[in-house]
């Protein structure tokens, strides 16, 4: 419909109708985002709870009226204008709350956990190599800077040297996976991540059940721990970290995203969709599988550092098996592929709970029964994957 | 090595291993009849133990049992938890859940144990902590030589092994045993032959999950003390041991169980220097294992799983 009405105007007022669509988008996402920027920062319980109505309404207009369906198509339609509002309004809000050290904190957890769920969607929901030790990963990342951070490598080395190391990890059980598929597989993964833990509580080389200190995360020279002003401004020093770990989100997302729509997405679906289809039309099934379980690790261990370096410490805990179901519910909740909707689910696991303390004793059974209801009613998530569209390459390659 | 030491290793690793085995049992059935993981199995372990617990208490502190009423109380508590748990998920969540991707199950199934082990830590006064479980069996200690074994422990042995037994004879000998075996052939054929397939199912799930029950009172007896959250190692455990030996069969998952509490008890006689390595060196061995044979040690007949 829309479309028809584009091609029967003028091109000057194609231009103007395409504008005022990516206005209209980029005031969605701002909206949005300065509505869960709201969020982290509120701490009255009435607010909390007025903002969660007010998104759950927001939820079920997009979902239920026609103008709301309109509006997610439009924003699907102009990725680029939602990924720069999105860009803009988290710098906004960054500059905005910059003393607030706890709701600073706040966002680069969230950052970083969607990071690692970035890694996982590139794993389970792309390639279909499940990973039940998630949290495992991420721990190991955070022991590389515990271990490596006052040698005086740069930080940015470190970082990559524990994505490396994470990977390289996942390399000890990567023929097993191969091998195994399903329940198999996941049950793999969950021994590792179990063995794991184990070994790093009973080493005393790796400081045993009390861990490690982390150094603060340095950019070329300058401490992220010693930044308090900015120019005239004074800041928190989580500050620096909700940025990095806001970049590294922004980074992790164009990897996925650019894997995602090149032939190596297509490979992804097809391996898990159908094995044997997919090798009968010459994929390697191992191949893609290591690389995407690979790449995913990586992910995973560099979100992992920098979140141990902003925590300061890091222990055998955090790579228990409740952390990486946590992360699993993330990708659950927000919909199989979806990184936007990992953003979301992150806040709701992660945000919500610190935010109403009279479900803190409770949330564990909640996030539980809310994982089961979406998985019996609603398996695709709250936000599901958009279907591959490939109809516009077929009628002449245009977009 | 001192035999009666070695005598006490190996009657410890007998124990574990017919506990991990009657959890294993567990898995395998619900994957014969069902081709799913139920992953709260574990956690069913540690409602049968509390349930036991729980009962065994109420009584107390109501009449004074004898000894083996008091255990009977307890034994019918944690095998009906154990039931009736294992129903309830079964019907609620894994036969609506029958065609969806494996992974989807698996993930429910964990979080139906999450709320299992939450519901007991915030249903019993101050859950978080360990409980002490109460001396249900008789005390007294057999000992030869420098080894020695208290009465319970050969008690609830003695008693694990013939459940074990036993279930193999429901299995093998009994009007559910065919149809489950029926069922896990084929399900359809089974159903034009007049099984009727929820009720064997959940017959299959009441079954697996009064054995788990059954563990929880075990483990509660044997090691005096038992903890809301038992269930999460003991159901990766008894799930690990199950795939090793070859789930949907028997004997696979039997075998599983002694297996893993075989290199356990290993790993803590041949590393003497700190036997925390245990899980470290039985899961090593597990991961090792399923890469080597992904189908199971035994392998189901006519299968094409992994």
């Amino acid at each position: 419909m829309e479309t028809a009405q584009l091609t029967g105007t003028r091109p000057a007022e194609v231009v103007r109708t395409q504008g005022l669509h990516r206005l209209l988008v980029a005031a969605i996402v701002a909206l949005l985002f300065a509505g869960g920027g709201f969020l982290l920062h509120s701490e009255a319980q009435g607010e909390v709870i007025a903002l969660l109505a007010a998104f759950v309404a927001i939820f079920v207009f997009a979902e239920r009226l026609s103008a709301g369906r309109r509006a997610i198509a439009l924003c699907r339609a102009h990725p680029g204008t939602v990924n720069l509002a999105a860009a803009v309004s988290v710098l906004a809000i960054a500059a905005v709350l910059r003393e607030e050290h706890y709701t600073l904190l706040m966002m680069a957890t969230v950052a970083l956990f969607a990071t690692a769920a970035a890694g996982l969607t590139l794993q389970m929901a792309f390639a279909g190599v499940p990973n039940f030790a998630g949290a495992g990963f991420f721990a190991i990342g955070a022991y590389v800077p515990a271990v490596l951070g006052g040698t005086g490598i740069p930080h940015l080395v470190v970082l990559l040297i524990a994505g490396c190391a994470a990977a390289l990890l996942g390399l000890a059980i990567l023929l097993p996976v191969l091998r195994t598929r399903g329940h198999y597989a996941a049950l793999v993964t969950i021994a590792f991540g179990l063995l794991l833990r184990s070994f790093l509580e009973v080493n005393d080389v790796l400081g045993g059940p009390q861990g490690m200190k982390v150094p603060a995360f340095s950019l070329f020279g300058l401490s992220f721990a010693r930044i308090t002003e900015i120019g005239p401004y004074d800041v928190s020093f989580y500050l620096p970290y909700a940025l990095a770990g806001c970049a590294l989100f922004a980074l992790a997302f164009f990897v996925v995203r650019r894997l995602e729509t090149s032939f190596v997405g297509l490979a992804f679906d097809a391996v898990r969709s159908d094995e044997v289809a997919a090798s009968v039309f010459g994929l390697s099934i191992a191949r893609w599988k290591a690389t995407a379980f690979l790449i995913g690790n990586a992910m995973i261990g560099v979100a992992g550092a920098l979140y141990g370096m902003m925590n300061g410490f890091v222990n055998p805990n955090s790579a228990n098996f409740g952390d990486s179901l946590i992360m699993l519910s993330i990708l659950v909740l927000g919909g199989f592929g979806n990184l936007w909707g990992a953003v979301v689910a992150s806040v709701v696991i992660l945000v919500i709970p610190e935010k109403l303390q009279a479900i803190q004793e409770y949330r564990l059974v909640i996030f539980a029964l809310l994982v089961i209801a979406i998985l019996r009613f609603r398996p695709s998530g709250l936000m599901p994957r958009a279907t591959r569209d490939l109809s516009a390459l077929a009628m002449g390659g245009q977009r | 090595m001192d035999p009666g030491l070695l005598a006490q290793y190996l009657f410890n690793g007998l124990m574990l291993g017919t506990i991990y085995a009657i959890v294993a049992v567990g898995f395998s059935l619900f994957f014969g009849v069902l081709d799913v993981i139920k992953f709260s199995h574990g956690d069913v372990v540690a409602v049968g133990a509390f349930s036991a617990f729980g009962a065994a208490g109420l009584t107390a502190a109501l009449v004074a049992l004898p000894g083996p009423l008091a255990l009977a109380v307890g034994l019918v508590a944690a095998l009906g938890a154990g039931a009736v748990s294992g129903v309830v998920i079964g019907r609620v969540l894994v036969l609506p859940l029958k065609n969806a991707p494996a992974v989807n199950v698996l993930l429910a199934t964990l979080m139906a144990g999450t709320v299992l082990r939450e519901a007991i830590r915030l249903a019993v006064p101050n859950g978080g902590n360990p409980k002490p479980f109460p001396a249900l069996l008789p005390d007294g200690v057999l000992a030869a030589g420098s080894f020695s074994v208290g009465i319970d422990s050969v008690i609830i042995l003695v008693g694990g092994l013939a459940v074990v037994l036993a279930t193999h004879l429901v299995i093998t000998r009994t009007r559910l045993g065919l149809a489950i075996r029926a069922v896990a052939q084929d399900d359809e054929v089974a159903q034009l032959a007049g099984v009727n397939f929820t009720k064997t199912v959940l017959g299959t799930f009441a079954l697996g999950s009064m054995l788990a029950g059954l563990a929880g009172l075990m483990l509660g007896l044997y090691y005096r003390e038992i903890n809301f959250n038992m269930g999460i190692l003991l159901g990766i455990i008894g799930f690990a041991c199950a795939v090793v030996g070859g789930l949907g069969s028997l004997i696979g998952p039997i075998l599983g169980g002694f297996l893993f509490a075989g290199i356990q008890t290993l790993a803590t006689v041949v590393l003497p220097f700190t036997s925390a390595y245990k899980d470290v060196v039985a899961f090593a061995v597990i991961i090792a294992l399923i890469g080597l044979f992904p189908t199971g040690l035994i392998a189901e007949k006519s299968s094409e799983r992994v």
